[in-house]
Formats: C-alpha cells, structure tokens, sequence
C-alpha cells in the first residue's frame, strides 16, 4: 500500500523531470508514448488502492459498522519550524481522496493519450514542443494528486501552488501567440490573488490556534483532526482518538470565539479560505480567467478545466467541510455566491459562438452547483418535498457531482478538440451539420449533452437530482433557482449541440478534404468516456463517500434508482427535456427564430454576449484606478523621490571623484612626497604626545 | 671594556656601512650603485655576526647579498645600456633629498638621543643555536613563527607564480 | 670604550637617511629599488640590535628579521619583474614615463 501511495506522486513527478530534462532529445512518438505509459501506470496504481480502499474491507479503512475510517498512509516531517509547527508531507487515504484518485488519473490518462492525436497536424507533423506538453501534464498530474492527498493544510496549500503554476505553464503553452501568454498570464495572477485569501485564512486560523489557545498548530490543521471535530452531537466517525477531538474542540471553539465585524474570526478565516476555492474555482467575480484560458491546448482544457483543477476550490470546501459547519454564516455565503454564479455562467452561455467558451461558462455553472450543495449541506434532518432528506446529503451529492460532471465534461472538451482538429476553428459558425461527417464524435458528444443536461439514465441525472433534493431540503427559493440554472443547461448544451451537427447541411468544396472522425488515439478516449458517461450515474456513492463515513444508502447496483426523491426527479425531468425541446425548436434547422429573438432582446445578448462586462469592468478597476490613481503617484515618488536620493549619492561622489582625480598623477615622487611628509609628520606627533 | 680588536672591527663596520651607503646613492653609474649596496649588506652581515648571530648573518649573506643583488645586477644587464650615466642631478631636486634625508635623520637622531639612558647597557652576548631557531621557527606555541613561516612561504609561491605572470613575453 | 646600542644605531640611522635621500633623488627604478634596499635593510639592523641589547633572553627581533628579508627577497623579484616589463613597454626604466596608468 505504501509503495503503491509513493508510487502515485513519484511516477509523474519522475516523468516530469524525465521528459523536461531529456525530452529533447526523444523522438516525438516515443515523448508520448513514454508519458502515456507513465500517467497510465499511475492509473492502474491508484485505482488498486481506491478499489483496496472501497472494497477491501480491511478494518483499517472501515470499521465493524460499515463506516469508513480516514488512514495515513504516511506522513513525514518535511520542515520543522518549532515544537508547535512542522509541515509533513503524507498521503491521506479517505473516500474523497480515493474517489479524486479516480478521478485525476482517468482523465489525466484519457488527455495523455488523446493528445498523441490531438497535437500534431493532418499530415502528422508533430507541434513544436511536443515533449514539453508531455512534461506539463505531467507536472500537473503530480501536483493535483499531491493536492487531493494532502494531508494538512499546508501541504495542500503548497499542491495548490505548483498546480497554479503548472496550469500557468500549460494554458501559456503557445507562448509566441500573444493572446495565449496573456491568458496564462490572466489564470496566474487571478488564481495567484484569490490564493492570498487563501494564505491570510490559514493565517489568521493559526494566529488563533497557536497564540490564543497555546494549542499545537501542526495536529490542528492535520485533516484527520480537523474531520473529527464533533458538531452538535452528530457522531464523529472519522475521529483518531478522543483526546485529539478534545483539543481541536477547545481550540477551535476559542478561536471562533473573538469577533470581527460582526462574524466570529473562524467564520472570517474560512470566508478567506473559500476565497481561494473561489479562485481555483472560478466562481463569481473571480471567474473571469476561466474562459480566456481556453487560448491552450484542448486537452489541457479538457485536464484542467474540466476534471481537476477547478474542482479543486470544491474540494477545498469539501476537505474543511467540518470546520464549515461550526460557521453557517460562510455556508450561507458559500451558497450565494454559487447560485448567481451558476445563473450568470448558463446565461454567458447561451450568448457565446466560440465552442470551447460555451463549454468553459458551462463548466464554471457546474462547479457552482457542486458549491451550492456544499453550502446548502446542514446536519438536521430535513424534508424536501414530502421526502426525509438525510443530513451531509448535500455534500455526497456534491462530490457525485464532482465525479460525474468529470467524466462528462472531459468527454465534451475532448470531442470539441476533435471537431476544432478536424474544422480548424473553435467558431460554431464554421460547423453545422458535422454529423453526418464525424459519427462516433457525434454519438459521443451527444452523450455528453445528455449527461450534462440530466437526462435519465445518463449520469449527470443523478448526481444533479441528489443535489436538487439536497437544495429542496435547505430552502425552496434556491432550489427552484438551480432547478431554472439547470433547465438552461440543457438549452445552450443542445443549443451547442444543434448547432455544430444540425442546423443546415455541411458544405464541402473537396471530397478529398472533408472532415472526418480523427485517429484511434483521439476516438478511443471518446468512447471510453461516454460509456462512462452512461453508466456513472449508477456508482452507489451514498455508501461510498459521505461527510463523516457513515453510508446514507445501500451499496447495491440500483441504489440510486431506488433511492430516487421521484417528486424531485419529475420536476428537474420535466426542465431539462423543455430545454432541450426549446433548443430543438429553435436551432435544428435554419431558421430565422434565433435571429428574432435576439432582435427582441438586444440588450439581454449584447450583455450575455460580452459576459456581462466583467472583464471591462476587471480592465477599469485595474488600469484607472489602480493603475492610474494609486500606482502612479507611487511610482512617481520612487522614481523621484527613492531613486533621486540614490542618485544623488551617486552624482555627488562622482563629482567629488572628478574633483580629486589629479592627485592620482601617476608621478611617483609626488607620491614619495607626501608620504614622507604625512611619515615625519605622525611622527612628530607621536613624539609630542609621549613626551 | 671592549678588547681593542672589537673597536677596531666596530670602526671598520661602522665606516663601511656609512660609506658604501653613501656611495650607493651617490654615484652615478648604476652598476656601481649595485656594487656599493652589495658591500653595506655585507657590512650589515658583520654586524649580525659581531652581535653572535651568525645564522643571520649566513641568511643575509645568502639571500640578500647572493639573491637579490644578483637579481638587481641582472636587471640592470638587461635594462642598461653600456656606457650610460645617469643624469646629472638639478641642484633643486639634490637640496629636496638632502632636507628630506637630513629630517629623517634629524628625527632618528633626536628619538635616539631622548632615550639615550634606555639604550646605554652591556650586551649578553649569547648565540642561539641551531636547534633552538628551528624550533622556534617550526613550532606553534608562544614565541614560536609556525604561522608566519607559512605564510611567508605562501607569499613566496604568489611571488613566484606573479613574477612569472607580469615579466612573460606576450 | 663600551660598545653599546647606540654605536650600532647610529650607522644605521645614516644608512636610513642615505636611502631616504636616495629614493627621493634619483630617477632610475632600480636606483630607487636599491635605495629601498638601504632603508629596510637598516631597519632590519634595528630589530637585531634591539633584540640583542633590550631582549636578549629572546628570538622575537631576531625572527622578524629573518620574515623580513624574506618579504624583501619576494618583493625584489616582483619589482624586477614590473621593471623589466616596463622597460619592455617604454624601452626605458624612468620613473617620470610610467606615469600611463594615472586616473
């Protein structure tokens, strides 16, 4: 088990080291190769221990009750800094590491062996830089599983960096083409200043722990005693030992106890963590990076913005989902910002041409369901609908999400890096009627419109119902809002889908050059992924991952079919296929339909088409006020006042040295000269004072 | 009291010192210069072995009259040509070294005299042995040169590797 | 007659002068490189006289000496060196003509 923990970090790390430093002098073909076989291993090595985790029934992963344990596997000390605090560096193995393990090697496996297709050209000529792309993945696979493992806080915060970074160098990768080094750009210094919220929540946390409870900040912000903070009398299974529990009780209890503008400091500390999760996330307003970090490769967008690394603010939330709870306050709020976050995106949506950006506001409004069920997730019992809701269902629903809309949304971006391959535009307007051209893209993404829009029995069907009942139970008013966010889904998902395979007949001026389906290496991931696709919804995740390890459902095939909140199920049923009619009507064959209601709402397109002028409004606060009010006099006083001091110094010690110079004559008499005198002189004076 | 022997070895060192000094850096051809100064380091030599330090007075003999005149002879071999004067030396720049010389010596002569008392004592003529040098010189304790021997050692090293650099043809 | 430290100081001290005077006079490099021979030479007398009449249980004047004509010897060739070099460059060894390297 250990070997195979070390395994999964070290083989990718290795990789990339491998790939980065020797790359250069492989050829292309066997850079891929060797990537594919590395991520590939990795896969097998994590789903062992997944399944040894899930299935094994060893009583270090779950106990005589059928409740599922937190274990380390390990954990050394990787920096001592006193008695207090060390930060270790381990692997954690619980069910929503183990699940992310799933998760990131699938996909990051499908986007390797996808881009040996994907990145070269129609006559195979290789993309420069081929090898470094396979040492970027591999990077980045190396961080986001060092991320989910973590085990403590600054663990994850340092993953959370290098992802940052990784992904920086990823989206960035074209970097002669302008637009895309100032999209990488964009993603590092928007994810960079959310990640300072981040950075000021851990702070102000062990201000807290370290300087008003005297309690030891490394054990407080190990997640195994963060998880067995008792909340309210709800059992705490994934506790490690009574004592611990004790402490971090008295310690966080002290430090949710000083107020800060009325919120207690632990709600503050975990409003700034949110913040970034809200990065990483792309929630609203930090979400204007997302869409212009399409500019790189589509496999990365299918690795990056899809599966891993926005989920990983999700997965922040998730991980001191306990601390979460002892502050509702940053649960309401955590809520809130998911809900318009996921009505604004599926609006931008609806108004984008550009496939990958219809997908990008797409993705942003999924990871804001997944937010919106954590934060609607409260411990008491709850009706929705005539139904008993069980408590934490929100957080299952939550993480269902997370794996399904994985799996979907990776099929979806890789099927869009099929067509772009194949049309050689990201622009709808350049596709229309491809299906007929391209049918396993067509099947497969078709699959993919349906796992997203929530269609029984496709998997996105499940994983939103759950989330649904889950927002019922908490508040009607949010759960008719996502119920409306989910019915657009299905609109600009088919809307998107209409367009591209539908729409008029494809026109083509050379047989010779017609669009086609792409090689196997490009398919095959297609393929997997839907089928994937079809039957995630069926994993029985009530009994697999929950809150606190307690099962909520059975484990057997069906579960989820029979668990089925029906009322709830009807209604987001019933929303999805009127989206989806909707769509149908208005875009499956030319017609002038779309054009006059645009026409009827200019206003309502002009602001979805331009994503609300957020971006606008980002360049205004920056260049004029940041820029122009308070850069600008700053710099003038350091170019003036800072710099004119130090250049004062200079000119004055350069005049004295003109000054001076003609004492250096080079004439050495002159110098004997005074030597001599300077000599007789100190003389002199020594022999005055000892007389 | 003195035997009349060492007075009469004193007188001859102490007038050959003076004179060949004086010649040193008064005559004008600079062969010669280097002759006269070979003889006021063998007088000096003397000194060292009236006052029973003969192991000095060997060191001196050997380095500074066998080494360093040599090498001053050979750079003047290489730099002069045959037959040459030096200048004649203007009367202003003569009265200049003379009052500096003349201070110098003044302000010697004035710190001597002023601690004349001090300086009025028997000798204890005793001359250290062989053994007794070596140890002192290669030992680490109090009283004892191991550091500056090697460090003078390494001086040398430098001095050879720099007279090497600066003087090779290029 | 008693030989004491001031009929060997004595000598020395002209020695001293004449190198002062040497040094200050002539133009010739190795004329001021013998000049410099004359006065370290003469305070090397001083070390071993003072250590003979003031300190004669002791070696330390005797060892500086010893330093001393060693640096001398170093120095010498070192100065050589630059002459020889710098007859080289002028084909001429006057102290008034390197004056190339001021500022």
């Amino acid at each position: 088990m250990e070997t195979s923990a070390i395994l999964i970090l070290a083989i990718p790390l290795l990789m990339f080291l491998f790939l980065g430093l020797a790359g250069k002098y492989l050829p292309h073909k066997w850079a891929g190769i060797l990537g594919t076989l590395g991520m590939g291993v990795t896969m097998v090595l994590a789903y062992t221990v997944a399944f040894e985790y899930f299935f094994s029934g060893n009583s270090l992963f779950i106990d005589a009750d059928g409740n599922r344990l937190q274990h380390v596997v390990f954990n050394h000390d990787w920096l001592n800094f006193y008695d207090k605090l060390s930060i270790r560096l381990g692997f954690l193995l619980d069910p929503i590491s183990a699940m992310m393990l799933v998760v990131i090697t699938t996909i990051s496996f499908m986007v390797h062996l996808y881009s040996n297709g994907y990145m070269r050209d129609h006559h195979g000529v290789w993309e420069t830089g081929f090898q470094r792309f396979y040492a970027f993945l591999s990077l980045f696979s190396f961080s986001m599983l060092g991320l989910v493992v973590a085990t403590n806080i600054f663990q994850m915060y340092i993953f959370w960096e290098l992802v940052g970074a990784s992904s920086y160098l990823l989206i960035g990768f074209y970097y002669t083409k302008p637009s895309a080094v100032s999209a990488s750009k964009k993603a590092f210094i928007v994810t960079r200043f959310a990640d300072l919220g981040f950075l000021i929540g851990i702070l102000v946390l062990s201000f807290y722990v370290g300087f008003y409870s005297d309690g030891n900040i490394t054990d407080a912000f190990t997640f195994t005693s963060l998880t067995s903070v008792p909340v309210d009398g709800v059992a705490d299974t994934f506790q490690v030992s009574e004592g611990t529990a004790q402490v971090i009780r008295d310690l966080f209890q002290n430090s949710a106890a000083p107020m800060f503008m009325g919120a207690s400091v632990l709600t503050w500390a975990l409003v700034l963590i949110f913040m970034g999760g809200m990065g990483k996330s792309a929630m609203m307003p930090l979400h204007i990076w997302l869409p212009d970090a399409m500019e790189g490769p589509t496999p990365v967008s299918a690795l990056i913005h899809a599966a891993t690394m926005v989920v990983a603010g999700v997965y922040l939330v998730a991980r001191l989902f306990p601390l979460y709870l002892m502050a509702p306050a940053a649960l309401d709020i955590i809520t809130v910002v998911g809900a318009l976050t996921a009505l604004y995106a599926a609006m931008v949506a609806c108004a984008q041409i550009d496939i990958k950006r219809v997908l990008a506001f797409s993705t942003i409004s999924q990871i804001a369901f997944m937010m919106v069920s954590l934060g609607v997730t409260r411990l008491d019992h709850s009706v929705a609908l005539g139904h008993e809701v069980h408590e934490g269902l929100g957080y299952m629903a939550s993480m269902f999400h997370l794996f399904t809309h994985a799996m979907f949304k990776a099929l979806l971006f890789l099927g869009a890096g099929a067509l772009i391959h194949a049309i050689g535009s990201n622009d709808y307007t350049a596709m229309h009627g491809l299906r007929k051209y391209m049918p396993i893209t067509h099947i497969t993404f078709l699959v993919g419109c349906l796992a997203i829009a929530g269609i029984i029995p496709f998997a996105g069907f499940f994983s939103k119902d759950e989330i649904l009942t889950a927002c019922f139970g908490h508040s009607t008013v949010w759960a008719i809002w996502m119920a409306l966010v989910a019915g657009l889904t299905a609109f600009y998902m088919f809307r998107l889908y209409f367009l591209i395979f539908w729409w008029k007949e494809h026109k083509v001026h050379d047989e010779h050059h017609a669009p086609h389906d792409q090689p196997w290496t490009m398919t095959l991931p297609l393929v997997i992924l839907a089928v994937v696709s079809v039957f995630a919804g069926f994993v029985p995740f009530g009994s697999l991952v929950t809150w606190n390890g307690h099962p909520i459902t059975g484990s057997g095939f069906l579960t989820n079919l029979e668990n089925l909140n029906w009322s709830v199920a009807a209604i987001s049923l019933i929303i999805a296929i009127v989206g989806i009619l909707i769509a149908m009507k208005m875009y499956k064959k030319e017609n002038p339909l779309p054009e006059k209601m645009r026409n009827a709402l200019p206003a309502l397109w002009d602001w979805c088409h331009h994503r609300f002028y957020w971006d606008e409004l980002y360049q205004f606060i920056t260049h004029r006020i940041i820029f122009g009010l308070v850069c600008r006099p700053i710099a003038w006083f350091d170019r003036h006042i800072i710099d004119g001091t130090m250049d004062a110094f200079a000119a004055v010690t350069n005049k004295a040295s003109y000054a001076i110079r003609g004492f250096q004559s080079g004439n050495v008499h002159m110098y004997v000269w005074i030597y001599l005198i300077g000599a007789v002189l100190l003389a002199t004076v020594t022999m005055i004072c000892v007389l | 009291m003195e035997s009349l022997g060492s007075i009469i070895s004193y007188v001859v060192i102490a007038l050959a010192i003076v004179i060949f000094s004086i010649l040193a850096v008064t005559t004008r051809k600079i062969l010669r210069a280097a002759t006269y100064l070979l003889f006021a380091l063998f007088a000096t030599a003397a000194v060292y072995f009236k006052l029973d330090y003969e192991f000095l007075g060997g060191v001196q003999i050997a380095v500074y009259a066998g080494g360093i005149v040599v090498l001053v002879v050979f750079a003047i071999l290489l730099t002069t040509h045959p037959g040459d004067n030096s200048e004649r030396l203007a009367s202003r720049s003569r009265r200049l070294g003379l009052v500096a010389g003349l201070a110098a010596l003044a302000a010697g002569a004035y710190s001597l005299l002023t601690r004349c008392e001090l300086l009025v004592k028997a000798p204890e003529m005793s001359n250290p042995d062989m053994d007794t040098i070596g140890t002192a010189m290669l030992g680490s304790g109090h009283g004892q040169y191991l550091l500056p021997f090697e460090a003078v050692s390494v001086l040398l090293l430098a001095c050879i590797i720099g007279g090497v650099v600066v003087a090779r043809k290029r | 007659m008693e030989l004491n430290a001031l009929y060997y100081l004595i000598p020395s001290l002209i020695m001293f002068a004449c190198g002062v005077y040497g040094f200050i006079t002539r133009r010739n490099m190795i004329a001021m490189l013998i000049s410099l021979e004359l006065m370290l030479n003469s305070v090397d007398m001083n070390f071993v006289v003072f250590n003979r009449f003031l300190f004669p249980g002791q070696l330390d004047g005797m060892f500086f000496t010893l330093f001393a004509i060693a640096i001398a010897a170093a120095e010498t060739a070192l100065a050589i060196a630059i002459v020889v070099n710098v007859y080289r460059a002028n084909n001429d060894i006057d102290v008034r003509d390197i004056c190339k390297m001021k500022f």
